[in-house]
């Protein structure tokens, strides 16, 4: 799951300072071609596929550092289509600017995949254009069957992967092989242990522990879930959304819950990952179009260059999180999948893990739970 | 300039006419409508709103988001806060105010120097000075290695309620320090020295001549001190290891997480509603000091 650094503020700044470029790139563009404004007009809502994308210009927003920072001038050597990148820090701050109502002046977005489900039951999301993303064949048929999105209707998957146990192998006594290592660990690892404080994750081991979804919208299920975190609470030493690796890296923890990417960060070479027996979530982050974008041809192109091979190797050599793109998954799988196991999981094991989805409501009472907990 | 002079330049400047009063305080009138009025405005309209799907505020209105303010959780979460952010407080007065004392007591040369010390801190980034309290505290840190030299610990101090009193202390000593100074510094010496003279002993002159005389400073300390410490989110964060919510977490965790701004907004006005009563507290004993002292 992408990264949730408290940047706020500078994003939104960022936010503001790529939607005045874009409108002086438009301005710009006026002079010699007429303005990019004019180039789609149809109010039909079909897509050219001979769009001329040299008068197109497309606002991305993703996470800081989630990408090549040569994108930009990549896609247009690519495509002739101009770009202006932006960044957001959290799911909750992009979603935020998509929903402030009006134009927002993005054309992409990256968001994970149940918030892109909320944004498409509001009505906010252009439906992809297959014709215009050839390279949707490029990616593992599990793709398709994505929980929050079957068929890829409305958003094209970035990268993807799942949550388990980090863990010293050094340090830990018996290797972790359940939720329940973690949740109620041993004295040796008593106060030695880390958890995810946002939310689903928060919730996702005594979820998992206890049999139940991770999209679990049960009052009771919610219940126990909380009377687990209550009790396991005392025996951890913090929770901890993003230095959880430098924490095994400087042996103050034995094992803490964490993203699967983020465990290849820790330098330390006896710092394994394990995915609990209980199985875990399937998160997926991915772009979708806004249907307020002037630039749909472009925006589509921009998604079908990040699938591509070069966009998406970029991704699991630096990111190490694992790709949707097969011929580059399976190079990474045995080129890196040795240092980095994560990398080697098998799609065919990452899709029995259940898919995330918008819980809708819940979502505020997922938000009551580590707020309890956090404040017992 | 003797009083009566005073007065009379007083006079002339009430008589540059209403017109050019009116005109001055357009900056200032503007300030509080674009940076207090209006914020406010709509952090109250907020608190009696329903919360949006993804954050926001629609319709209808409700008295719901003020009515869970008194749930005992967030009760609670209200008192660990007012009580750390107090312990803090305490800290920096009990560290601060000896500091204060010594700087005020050096050369004017040094005092400059000594001053430029007490603010360099803030020269760095916040977050960056918070996460070497990290490195100095954690189990494995220098802290710890230190101890361990001399046959002692290890003391689990990170993340725990003392290391966000410690942070806190850390991040807002200077304000208590300053404050104080400035009041020292207009402190007359030569009533101190009549103490001394009429034989009033040590603890004597701090209690009946230092302490009253600068309340004033330390009155201002506190506030600057206790208030950034209870709306403080980062802290708590980092240091207390997400284990200990304050309301500034709380109040975060509402607008970026939960997305329900109107609930966010009604623990806002509640710790508004906390801080006008101690301000007027404030207000109230520095009036009562400066009349006792007067």
């Amino acid at each position: 799951m992408a990264r949730h650094f408290a940047r706020s503020h500078r994003a939104l700044a960022l936010g503001a300072a790529a939607a005045s470029a874009a409108l002086l790139l438009t301005a710009c563009g006026g002079s010699t071609s007429g303005g990019g404004s004019s180039v789609a007009p149809s109010p039909s809502f079909t897509l050219d596929p001979n769009a001329d994308l040299s008068k197109q210009s497309i606002v991305v927003s993703n996470w800081d550092n989630y990408m090549d920072p040569e994108t930009a001038a990549k896609f247009t050597a690519a495509t002739k289509a101009g770009i202006t990148v932006a960044k957001h820090a959290t799911n909750e701050e992009i979603v935020g600017k998509l929903t402030a109502g009006g134009d927002s002046g993005i054309d992409v977005a990256f968001v994970s995949g149940q918030y892109a489900q909320a944004l498409n039951e509001a009505g906010l999301l252009e439906p992809l254009d297959k014709r215009l993303i050839p390279n949707f064949s490029k990616l593992y048929p599990e793709t398709t069957k994505l929980a929050f999105d079957p068929g890829n209707v409305f958003s094209a998957p970035y990268a993807w992967g799942t949550t388990g146990i980090c863990y010293r192998s050094d340090l830990v006594g018996t290797a972790p092989t359940s939720w329940n290592d973690l949740l109620t660990p041993s004295a040796q690892n008593n106060q030695k242990t880390l958890m995810l404080s946002t939310q689903p994750w928060m919730n996702l081991p005594a979820a998992r522990a206890l049999g139940f979804s991770v999209n679990t919208t049960d009052a009771g299920e919610l219940d126990q879930i909380k009377q687990q975190l209550l009790k396991t609470k005392p025996t951890l030493l913090a929770f901890d959304d993003t230095t959880f690796y430098s924490r095994l890296d400087s042996g103050e923890v034995n094992m803490v819950e964490a993203w699967d990417g983020w465990c290849n960060y820790a330098q330390n070479k006896n710092v394994k990952f394990v995915l609990p027996k209980e199985g875990a979530d399937l998160w997926t982050d991915t772009m979708v179009v806004l249907k307020t974008s002037k630039n749909k041809e472009a925006a589509m192109a921009f998604i079908n260059y990040i699938l591509d091979d070069t966009a998406q190797t970029w991704l699991t050599e630096n990111i190490l999180y694992k790709s949707p793109n097969q011929a580059v998954a399976e190079k990474a799988a045995s080129t890196l999948g040795k240092d980095y196991p994560n990398l080697a999981m098998t799609p065919a094991d990452l899709a029995k893990q259940e898919g995330l989805i918008d819980v809708g409501d819940a979502a505020k009472t997922y938000q009551q739970i580590a707020t309890e907990v956090q404040a017992s | 300039m003797t009083n009566d002079s005073q007065q009379k330049a007083r006079r002339s400047a009430n008589s540059d006419g209403p017109m050019l009063r009116a005109i001055t305080s357009i900056p200032a009138l503007g300030y509080l409508l674009v940076f207090m009025a209006i914020p406010l405005l709509l952090i109250i309209s907020y608190a009696f709103l329903t919360a949006g799907r993804f954050g926001g505020v629609k319709p209808p209105v409700t008295l719901e988001n003020i009515t869970r303010l008194i749930e005992p959780i967030y009760r609670d979460v209200l008192v660990t806060s007012v009580m750390t952010a107090g312990a803090a407080t305490l800290l920096s007065f009990a560290i601060g105010f000896p500091a204060a004392l010594v700087i005020s007591r050096l050369t004017p040369r040094w005092q400059t120097i000594a001053l430029i010390a007490v603010v360099l801190p803030f020269w760095t980034n916040f977050l960056i000075r918070t996460y070497a309290w990290i490195v100095l505290l954690n189990s494995e840190g220098l802290l710890n290695h230190g101890l361990a030299l001399i046959g002692l610990g290890p003391v689990q101090v990170l993340y725990t309620r003392s290391a966000v009193v410690l942070g806190l202390f850390y991040a807002y000593l200077p304000l208590m320090v300053l404050p104080i100074y400035a009041s020292l510094q207009r402190l007359d010496p030569s009533l101190l020295e009549a103490a001394r003279n009429l034989g009033a002993g040590g603890w004597r002159r701090f209690r009946t001549v230092l302490l009253p005389l600068t309340m004033p400073g330390i009155l201002a300390g506190a506030l600057f001190v206790f208030i950034p410490s209870l709306g403080n989110f980062v802290i708590p964060e980092l240091l207390g290891g997400g284990k200990s919510q304050m309301i500034g977490n709380l109040i975060r965790d509402q607008f970026l997480k939960s997305r329900d701004w109107p609930f966010g907004s009604a623990l806002s006005l509640m710790v508004l509603a906390l801080l006008m009563v101690i301000l007027w507290a404030q207000a109230r004993a520095a009036r009562r000091t400066r009349e006792w002292a007067g």
